[in-house]
């Protein structure tokens, strides 16, 4: 790492000089390697090495966002993982859930926190909901080369906005694609190769300004249709009592649905399907 | 050729010393205290320009002097300890090694340098009781000290200590401890050596609660101040909605345009296919 580089053993200039506010861009000074996308890649595909993360929902509610994803893993035709976690706080007030290359979208998503933390840090102020979204975006974008090789991660970011245009939208989404273009939904969303299906179930059944338990409810309903239709995404597991995560941000905070709480969301679903498979 | 004056190195170090020290000793002064529910943070300060910030979960910062150099130093900071979080874990970003980057950094300035930094800077880590708290003491030379408990900064620190040294108790509660702090702060610079009172807008406030999990560091301002300040028992909760930690809001978003690719109309949603799982 950079710190040692200086003999007299002060912390090195590109510490000390008055730079930028971004995490990212001071490790593309201080440490360019533990950049994602900045690593050189053989060529050739290299989808089929790595584990991949799918289905992730998001739905806008009156109180704020729901983030939503299943917990399934899969390589090939292999499942890799049964209770890998894709939902994840990016802060204090925002949440985010990636699909694609998991080991990518974890970094992805790891650095996207730390840079969000280390802007309010240095500036003493955060980052409009709309300036995170951007520099998600900026992210996304630099790891065009990788998605290109097989490596494509997309995530789907959300948040309750602190300081928003319209009162009535504090709960806000925004998609993105592999080259980092970004978009913001109206209502709900979904990524991942369920994300299909998943849609489908929320268009006909979500409603504006829905409460955040009403909208848990769809979430998990949504996530449960589409793994009867993606083979790459899990239902809810109860043999292993693995469940869907489930995550808020809203006035409060982020907050991550107990055991207990998306237990029974979870069983109330799997039994209503039981009596009526299609929901 | 012209005569190059001779200076020993010790005079050199003498004199810089005395110019660092002059420096800071013109600022106002900062209190640092361990307490029951954790480690408070008190500066005066009329500007909206910090001396107390985050460093990091559990990292504190506090600084008297020269307020382009100890800014500096807590950006490097900031840095460093994100850096390390990074690529570590986020356990293993400690006040010591905080301490220690600060050490020699200043250390390098001091002795390499025409001018040394007029700085003093506070490291200090919260820990799960009190007796696992971390105070560090950096001062411009690049010297650390280890501060069992309490330390003052700035102009007549020694005057300060006094007060805090006789009167510092670590079972003392938030309102206590930020009282002790508060006349520490106010028992030197008063005309013929009066004690001054120090009110909410000559102050600022902050603490690491040890109760919290993640990121401890929390500011005290506003109202939520002037009741601890007027004897108020407990911390009243911070305001919902508020960010939590060192960070004020961002302006209000203008109305603009949605940007949107799929809203309400999936079927022309198409990139979403290739988000492939």
């Amino acid at each position: 790492m950079a710190s040692g580089f200086d003999p007299s053993g002060r912390l090195p200039d590109v510490f000390t000089n008055a730079g930028t506010s971004s995490f990212t861009q001071f490790l593309s000074y201080a440490a360019p390697e533990l950049l994602p996308g900045r690593r050189p890649l053989p060529p050739g595909m290299a989808a089929e090495l790595a584990p991949h993360a799918t289905t992730i929902v998001a739905i806008a509610t009156a109180e704020g966002v729901v983030m939503a994803g299943d917990r399934r893993a899969t390589m090939g035709n292999l499942i890799a993982s049964r209770d890998i976690e894709k939902v994840h706080p990016a802060d204090a007030h925002s949440l985010i859930g990636i699909a694609g290359t998991a080991g990518v979208g974890i970094e992805l998503m790891r650095l996207f926190q730390v840079e969000l933390e280390h802007y309010e840090k240095i500036e003493g102020a955060m980052l409009s909901l709309d300036g995170k979204a951007n520099r998600l975006a900026s992210m996304v974008r630099g790891n065009l080369g990788a998605a290109m090789q097989g490596l494509a991660v997309v995530p789907l970011f959300a948040g309750f906005d602190l300081t928003p245009g319209d009162p009535a939208r504090v709960g806000r989404i925004f998609s993105f694609d592999v080259a980092g273009g970004l978009y913001e939904e109206t209502g709900f969303d979904a990524i991942g190769s369920g994300s299909l299906f998943a849609k489908a179930a929320l268009k006909k059944r979500y409603r504006p300004g829905v409460s955040t338990p009403d909208a848990i409810r769809l979430a998990v309903e949504a996530l449960y249709d589409a793994a009867d239709d993606d083979t790459a995404t899990g239902g809810p597991d109860l043999t292993r009592k693995i469940y869907p995560v489930v995550m808020t941000a809203t006035a409060e905070g982020t907050h991550r649905l107990a055991d207990s709480e998306i237990t029974s969301v979870a069983e109330d679903v799997v039994a209503g399907r039981m009596e009526n498979p299609g929901g | 050729m012209a005569m190059q004056f001779y200076a020993s190195p010790e005079q050199v170090q003498r004199d810089r010393s005395e110019y660092a020290r002059k420096g800071i000793a013109r600022g106002r002064s900062a209190v640092v205290l361990t307490y029951e529910g954790g480690i408070l943070l008190v500066a005066e300060n009329l500007t909206s320009l910090r001396k107390i910030s985050e460093i990091y979960d559990k990292i504190g910062f506090a600084a008297v002097g020269r307020y382009n150099e100890f800014e500096n130093l807590r950006r490097a900071g900031v840095r460093m300890a994100d850096l390390n979080g990074f690529s570590y874990d986020r356990r293993d970003v400690t006040g010591r090694g905080l301490a220690n980057a600060y050490t020699q950094t200043l250390g390098a300035i001091f002795s390499e340098t025409q001018k040394p930094y007029e700085v003093e800077i506070c490291v200090a880590q919260v820990g799960a009781t009190v007796e696992a708290d971390e105070l560090y003491r950096i001062t411009y030379d690049g010297s650390v000290m280890d501060e069992p408990g309490f330390m003052a900064m700035g102009g007549q620190a020694e005057a300060i200590s006094n007060v805090l040294r006789e009167r510092h108790d670590v079972a003392a509660d938030l309102g206590a401890a930020l009282k002790l702090a508060v006349e520490a702060l106010g028992s030197v610079g008063g005309e013929n050596g009066a004690a001054r009172e120090l009110g909410a807008a000559q102050l600022e406030v902050a603490l690491l609660d040890r109760r919290r999990k993640g990121r401890a560091f929390r500011r005290i301002a506003g109202t939520a101040l002037i009741t601890l300040l007027e004897g108020g028992k407990d911390l009243p909760e911070p305001e919902k909605g508020a960010p939590t930690g060192d960070a004020a809001l961002p302006a209000p978003a203008e109305a603009k345009p949605t940007v949107s690719a799929a809203s309400e109309d999936l079927e022309g949603n198409a990139d979403s296919g290739d988000a492939d799982g």
